[in-house]
């Protein structure tokens, strides 16, 4: 029984569209649950009161900090339109291969756009 | 001989081998619906806030339709995460004694963020003014 074929088995596939895009989903959702730990310790320094917000925000202001948030940025656009895709999925809708490949494409080039557009606005605002 | 050995109350109840059905797959399309505004609404608010010192940040948490949107996001962002990574470690942690380990580690994670995250918004939103 321990020799059973274990799911997913992703050694076994050729990279396609479909793949790229889920583990892409996956990943990024897990970037931005580290995200939301990093919501959570801001939001704990502002019921903490203003020294230790001082404090926090030095460390949250940090070089490492910033490219946190460029990533986070990335993640976000990202996960928001896949999620999307998903959803639109959920219905029952363009689930034929090359539907699936359109609306990957579709995705990656609105998410793409709406990173640069959150990053500009992020740069304009806290550089 | 019944082919099935699945019970017909098993059958009608429709809960599966995890006894939970579609409950997983539900609240996580649920949560993920509710995040799209939620998450763009944090994302423009914070845009829209001049500075992000203490006073600001103070100011912004009290009033009283932003507290209750943030916490809504709070909320429906970690369901949405515990839901998405618990999926991720029954996918790849193998081992049965470390997958519950992970898993339970997770799930305690996850309702210590929230914890900490819905008391944090309560204190500045209706605590005694700093």
């Amino acid at each position: 029984m321990s020799n059973r074929p274990l799911s997913p088995h992703l050694s076994v596939y050729a990279f396609g569209y479909t793949m790229t895009t889920s583990i892409l989903n996956r990943f990024t959702g897990v970037g931005l649950s580290v995200g939301l730990v990093l919501l959570v310790y801001w939001l704990t320094a502002v019921a903490a009161g203003p020294i230790h917000y001082a404090r926090a925000s030095r460390c949250l202001s940090s070089l490492p900090a910033r490219l946190l948030y460029a990533a986070l940025v990335v993640a976000f656009c990202y996960h928001l339109v896949a999620g999307v895709r998903h959803l639109v999925w959920d219905t029952g809708r363009g689930m034929e291969r090359p539907q699936a490949r359109r609306s990957a494409w579709i995705m990656g080039i609105v998410s793409v756009a709406l990173m640069l557009l959150l990053g500009a606005l992020l740069w304009g605002k806290w550089s | 001989m019944n082919a099935n050995l699945r019970s017909p109350l098993g059958r009608v109840l429709g809960l599966g081998a995890a006894h939970d059905g579609v409950g997983h797959w539900w609240l996580q399309r649920l949560s993920a619906l509710a995040l799209i505004p939620l998450s763009v609404w944090f994302v423009v608010s914070l845009l829209s806030l001049p500075v992000l010192d203490h006073a600001t940040a103070v100011a912004w948490m009290r009033q009283g339709s932003s507290a209750l949107l943030l916490a809504l996001f709070l909320l429906c962002a970690v369901w949405h995460s515990q839901l998405g990574l618990r999926v991720i470690v029954e996918d790849y942690v193998h081992g049965k004694g470390t997958r519950t380990v992970t898993l339970v580690a997770l799930t305690f994670a996850h309702v210590l963020l929230a914890a900490a995250g819905l008391f944090a918004i309560l204190k500045v939103a209706i605590g005694a003014p700093a």
